[in-house]
């Protein structure tokens, strides 16, 4: 028990010890598939070589429907942690309110965000009433079908340049054998496709004005017929993929199991880590190969107010260390995803992100998603969706009624 | 007289202390949490509770919406099936061990086994056990019988009965150990008077035995219907609340709404909605079992 009891005691001294210099900053997300797991890892690295400080993994598998509740509790319980990962939007919005969030604005003047962070709409997302509230760390954008060669080889078919061409290979690939398109069951999936059907086939214009504005005229229209219609060709395409996550999906396509996937450019990350390469195993279409546009959405951190000086000092240096230039380059190239600042070299980027910086670079941006809509909004999609694509007694025509539904009543 | 008599509220006053930490707990936590919860379900609180009252709007939502529907008939489905099924085939099971068979402890103890597992673990044992490409239909496909088609958790129209399996594998032990114990306390003399008279034994068990077991019943069916109400991590484990929303519960709908939607009104309105069913059916028969008549 004594024995015990020194041990305990010398931890703690210890603990005491190395706190003077540096703090442990404890950073929660929910990167935990392969490719993401090698990003943050990353980060992780670029911190402890460049501070003190030393970085604690707190990584919450499952994903940012339940990786954000957690987080949201543990704010709101008193037990915040240093810094954790969020879509930058409308997620933290009350949270930036209750003043449970630190104002970064400080660090970001310091570091010159303003001038660096491209596109400016990255930033904007961070801001509250002209505050900067978060450090946004890449651009993702949605809208990417993944194509197997090898799947479209084996049914005898060439490789799709486009939404149209892959929806008539459909028959011919389930012919072979090949699930036409993968789609895993969890429900942000299923809206998230549904969205980039809409921004590509309906046009970036038709998502703006029904999330940004809450035109139910718009979403009731004849525009968003035809996005329906091409929803009902999906979910014909994607009967047999029984998965739930979405590498998993990403998965059927890497094996050659399923011909396509539609999944934001995160999924480039399983790609590489499985050690395929673009343009040879795999083809990428930004925007379905119809509409080039991506979504400037991604990832941020946050940092919780702390009654600590050490870790409010760790915070700072985070936020500044995830935006050097080094960071971006290593970070992303492993994420898949595209740097926040336009004035890093990708020249390592492979085929797919180069095109992706291309449109970047060529300002056919919209707004993600997340940063129209709010949480519950979400989440309404996400059950009208994934009830969708699951169950085909639904009409195309009556998933419209219940969307224009949830347009109208949007806030 | 009256002066003498110690105080009503002082008499065994050292239990009451011993209970106050206990009333305490039943006042703040239980009521006040409840009353608290039906408040805010009028609010248009979202990621945090607000106080802005918006009258009966959560509840017009909540009905309109059709997950919630869904929901509701899955709990009733599963319920009135669960409730039926555990009660049969608990009893059942009970009967035959009662029946002073060899090696009754090993049985018991087998049957009994399940229980002890979580719903979290029971959930992915049958998920992989109905998986359609590894579970028993391929198994069965594998032996032969080729056109076996048996994949309850990726049809949405029977997925409830697939939760349903397991909930039963798993709860049955329980009611057949609380059977056995209801059976084991019936008089033996019983027996012996209903042989001598001839009557067949599964007469004696429905006409006889069952209404002495009356006590029994009732503690068993408020342990199978709070385990009904509360059917939430089963449905995680095993099915995600898919395929789509088709094995939704209202449990789930609540925790979806009030931590993944961050629209914490709409999950309250939906709690508020699952404690007015458990008082539709709770009331009525407190009052019949305890209220009214002053039995000795």
């Amino acid at each position: 028990m004594t024995a015990f009891r020194t041990f305990f005691a010398a931890t703690t001294a210890l603990c005491a010890g190395t706190a003077a210099f540096a703090a442990d900053l404890e950073v929660t997300h929910w990167w935990t598939s392969g490719g993401e797991a090698a990003a943050v890892a990353e980060f992780a690295r670029e911190f402890e070589a460049q501070t003190d400080h030393t970085w604690v993994d707190g990584a919450i598998a499952g994903g940012g429907g339940t990786a954000r509740p957690v987080m949201v509790s543990r704010i709101i319980g008193g037990d915040p942690m240093g810094a954790f990962q969020f879509n930058h939007g409308r997620q933290a919005e009350e949270l930036i309110e209750a003043g449970l969030l630190r104002d970064m604005t400080d660090v970001a003047e310091a570091e010159g965000w303003k001038d660096i962070v491209n596109p400016p709409s990255l930033l904007d997302a961070c801001t509250v009433d002209g505050r900067i509230y978060c450090a946004p760390v890449n651009i993702h954008s949605w809208q990417w079908l993944w194509l197997s060669n090898a799947a479209f080889e084996k049914a005898g078919l060439d490789v799709p340049s486009n939404w149209d061409e892959f929806v008539a290979a459909g028959p011919a690939l389930r012919e072979a054998g090949i699930t036409p398109m993968a789609l895993g069951g969890q429900p942000w999936q299923s809206s998230g496709a549904f969205n980039v059907l809409m921004a590509t086939l309906g046009g970036p214009d038709v998502l703006q004005k029904i999330y940004g504005d809450g035109d139910a005229e718009m979403a009731a229209g004849d525009a968003m017929k035809r996005v329906f219609k091409a929803a009902a060709d999906m979910r014909e395409m994607v009967q047999g993929s029984n998965v739930q996550d979405w590498n998993q999906a990403t998965n059927l396509v890497i094996t050659d199991q399923a011909g396509g996937q539609i999944m934001g450019d995160w999924a480039q990350g399983e790609f590489a880590v499985a050690g395929e390469v673009a343009g040879e195993d795999y083809t990428c279409l930004p925007g379905l190969g119809v509409n080039e546009v991506i979504s400037t959405g991604g990832d941020a951190f946050y940092f919780p107010v702390v009654d600590d000086e050490e870790i409010s000092a760790a915070q700072d240096a985070l936020a500044a260390t995830l935006l050097n230039p080094e960071t971006q380059v290593a970070f992303n190239l492993k994420k898949g995803s595209l740097p926040v600042r336009a004035d890093v070299d990708l020249e390592a980027a492979n085929d797919c992100m180069k095109k992706g910086l291309e449109i970047l670079a060529s300002g056919a941006i919209m707004p993600d998603v997340n940063m129209l809509n709010t949480e519950d909004t979400n989440n309404q999609l996400n059950d009208l969706f994934v009830q969708f694509f699951q169950d085909t007694s639904i009409s195309a025509d009556d998933a419209q009624a219940r969307f224009v539904d949830i347009v109208a009543n949007k806030d | 007289m009256a002066a003498t008599r110690p105080n009503r509220l002082f008499r065994n006053l050292t239990a009451k202390i011993a209970a106050i930490p206990m009333i305490l707990t039943a006042l703040v936590v239980f009521v006040g949490g409840t009353v608290w919860t039906v408040t805010y379900s009028f609010t248009s609180s979202k990621l945090l509770p607000k106080t802005k009252f918006v009258g009966l709007d959560q509840y017009e939502r909540l009905w309109n919406t059709p997950r919630w529907l869904v929901s509701i008939e899955n709990l009733l489905i599963y319920g009135i099936c669960m409730m039926v099924l555990s009660l049969v085939i608990g009893f059942v099971l009970a009967a035959l061990l009662d029946q002073k068979i060899r090696y009754e402890n090993t049985f018991r103890t087998i049957l009994l086994y399940p229980f002890a597992l979580s719903f979290i673990v029971t959930g992915l044992v049958w998920q992989w056990l109905l998986n359609p490409d590894f579970g028993i239909q391929s198994v069965i496909q594998r032996l032969g019988w080729q056109s076996f088609d048996f994949d309850p958790l990726y049809n949405a129209d029977i997925v409830i009965y697939g939760v349903l399996i397991a909930g039963l594998w798993q709860g049955s032990g329980l009611v057949m150990c609380l059977m056995l114990a209801g059976l084991r306390g019936i008089d033996q003399e019983i027996w012996k008077a209903s042989r001598v008279d001839g009557i067949p034994a599964w007469k004696t068990y429905i006409f006889i035995v069952i209404p002495m077991m009356r006590p029994v019943f009732i503690t068993t069916l408020v342990i199978i219907a709070s385990g009904i109400v509360r059917l939430y991590d089963l449905i995680v484990a095993q099915t995600g609340g898919g395929p789509g929303i088709a094995s939704d519960v209202p449990a789930k709908y609540v925790y979806d709404y009030m931590f993944q939607g961050q629209n914490l009104g709409q999950g309250f309105a939906a709690s508020t909605m699952m404690l007015l069913a458990v008082l539709v059916i709770v009331v009525p028969w407190a009052y019949l079992e305890f209220g009214g008549k002053k039995r000795v």
